[in-house]
């Protein structure tokens, strides 16, 4: 049991000014550009939520967020369950174990603008393994004409980029569990659904939400790869939350809308990371 | 070999597959990357590399890289550490909340940040230095360090810090002395994560340096775009970037797998 002690707060509190430093000041500083005005040379306006309302009416972003939720969501739904497979496929002990876990975690370690320069020189339709592998077999591949092939592209390469995450969650969560369970289920005769159902599915339970909470905030601010790879094209076909808030910010230096969409991107990803963040901690007390 | 084995090689032939790739390209002359597809090397050459070493804006690119990346490991697992230890030993006003808050900057994404940033280290007059990248990655490095470490910490049994205190150790005698060794393995987990999590950030790193602190990687996005795609020279930059990760992992390798589960195993 954890005791009471209001002193540990001076344990923190480097943490807090540090952090506080880096979030609160940045944080403040949004939120005066989204209820304001300027024509530049340091003159604002107060302009009330009209930021607030023109982003959320309008609909370029709309459409960045459908595509960012979209992106997510098909993320989340490969890279979880293939995770998964292949961390009960892998073996359990033995020379190959460090093997395996050191080359699955190599792109785990690449800078995310080398992934994306990497994965552009991969897929180059002439010269590139993968564009001119697909093109040999017949197969009509461009990613700077086709958005439905950039869009492939864009999630075989965070599949590639970020699957050996959940692998090696799921991985720490099977190691965990004590052959005896294992020696148990064989006695009762229990079939290898039952198996993965019963003792590894709830062992795997708490590591998963981990994956699963880490992917979303991830994959919902991707930014370096998808800019260097497709640079948000053809078109807009591939311009994700991040993308477009660069464009606003940093292009066109619209302050005001794009620190309003600022935070309706940073509140946005806060709830639903908040949720996951929930349920995980009610099945821990569980 | 078993059926079952068949899933990781072919998953890992696919990882390898682009670094490969990247690493062919790395030693293959400018003609004949242009000339067209070819699956090997037709004339092995080190040219690219040549160049890398040879200008400094390019080899000092990963100077700068390392030293903040250093800077802000050793920053955050100094101020993790003791706040770790508090949440997971003490019970204290909004612990449960301030853990959250801790967890929200991790959440913060990037893009949103990286003009209140620029404004920030400007004023305090960081701008262009390392320290200005070291402190801006703590953002998110010093949550994932805390998290990380109060995972391990929490698998201690508390009965070491009665006995030590009983003992008459100090508080800070007993940190360093007794309770590191035994979390070992989390400090170099941590480590590790917060150097991966700085090495792999652009954004940020780009957006706070202009010249004197340019990290590696919008050299790479320079050269990208100014000299017409030297695709030779950027793979061998692409190479040589994973080489720091690769060597740090293989330090971690036998706990990665815990560490990846934030200690919660």
């Amino acid at each position: 049991m954890k005791t009471e002690n209001p002193r540990a707060w001076l344990l923190v509190l480097p943490v807090i000014l540090l952090v506080a430093f880096n979030a609160l000041i940045p944080l403040m500083t949004v939120v005066n550009y989204s209820v304001q005005e300027t024509f530049g040379n340091n003159v604002f306006f107060w302009q009330g939520v009209d930021w607030f309302e023109q982003v959320l009416h309008s609909e370029r972003f709309h459409d960045a967020l459908g595509r960012q939720f979209l992106f997510t969501g098909i993320i989340l739904a490969v890279e979880i369950p293939l995770g998964v497979a292949i961390a009960l496929a892998m073996p359990r002990k033995g020379i190959w174990v460090p093997v395996c876990l050191i080359l699955m975690s190599l792109p785990l370690l690449i800078p995310w603008n080398v992934v994306g320069a990497m994965w552009n020189i991969f897929t180059l339709p002439d010269i590139g393994l993968m564009g001119y592998g697909l093109n040999w077999l017949g197969i009509d591949y461009n990613m700077t004409q086709s958005p439905l092939a950039a869009w492939v592209t864009l999630i075989i390469m965070d599949v590639w980029h970020w699957t050996s995450l959940v692998v090696l969650l799921s991985y720490a969560g099977l190691v965990s569990i004590p052959d005896a369970y294992y020696q148990a289920a064989e006695i009762d005769g229990a079939s290898k659904w039952s198996v993965f159902r019963y003792i590894q599915l709830p062992k795997m339970k708490q590591v998963l939400m981990i994956a699963i909470l880490l992917r979303f905030m991830d994959s919902f601010m991707i930014y370096t790869e998808p800019f260097v790879l497709t640079g948000g094209g053809p078109g807009n076909s591939t311009t994700l939350l991040s993308i477009d808030l660069v464009k606003v910010a940093l292009g066109q230096f619209d302050l005001g809308p794009a620190a309003a969409m600022s935070l309706i991107y940073f509140a946005i990803t806060l709830l639903v990371s908040w949720v996951f963040y929930t349920i995980m901690n009610k099945d821990v007390k569980e | 070999m078993k059926l079952k084995s068949l899933a990781p090689i072919l998953y890992i032939i696919f990882l390898m597959l682009p670094i490969y790739w990247l690493l062919s390209m790395s030693f293959k002359t400018t003609n004949e990357i242009l000339s067209g597809f070819s699956f090997f090397p037709q004339e092995w050459t080190l040219e690219n590399y040549a160049v890398i070493f040879n200008d400094p804006t390019w080899y000092w690119g990963y100077i700068n890289s390392t030293t903040y990346v250093l800077i802000n490991t050793v920053i955050s697992l100094c101020v993790a550490l003791p706040a770790a230890y508090a949440f997971s030993r003490y019970r204290f006003m909004g612990d449960k909340h301030l853990f959250f808050w801790l967890l929200t900057n991790r959440m913060a994404p990037p893009a949103v940040f990286a003009l209140p940033f620029f404004q920030l280290y400007s004023a305090v007059g960081l701008f262009d230095t390392h320290i200005a990248v070291a402190l801006a990655h703590c953002l998110f490095n010093i949550p994932l360090a805390v998290w990380i470490l109060e995972g391990f910490m929490k698998s201690i049994p508390k009965e070491l810090d009665e006995t030590a205190y009983v003992d008459g150790y100090s508080f800070p005698r007993f940190f360093v002395t007794i309770f590191m060794p035994n979390i070992k393995a989390g400090i170099g987990v941590a480590a590790f994560f917060c150097f991966m999590f700085s090495w792999v950030e652009l954004l940020l790193a780009k957006t706070l340096t202009s010249i004197d602190a340019k990290p590696i990687a919008a050299t790479m996005t320079k050269t990208a775009s100014s000299a017409g795609y030297e695709l030779g020279l950027l793979a061998a930059a692409g190479c040589l970037t994973i080489i720091p990760g690769a060597i740090v992992v293989y330090f971690v390798r036998n706990h990665i797998a815990k560490g990846f589960a934030m200690g919660r195993v």
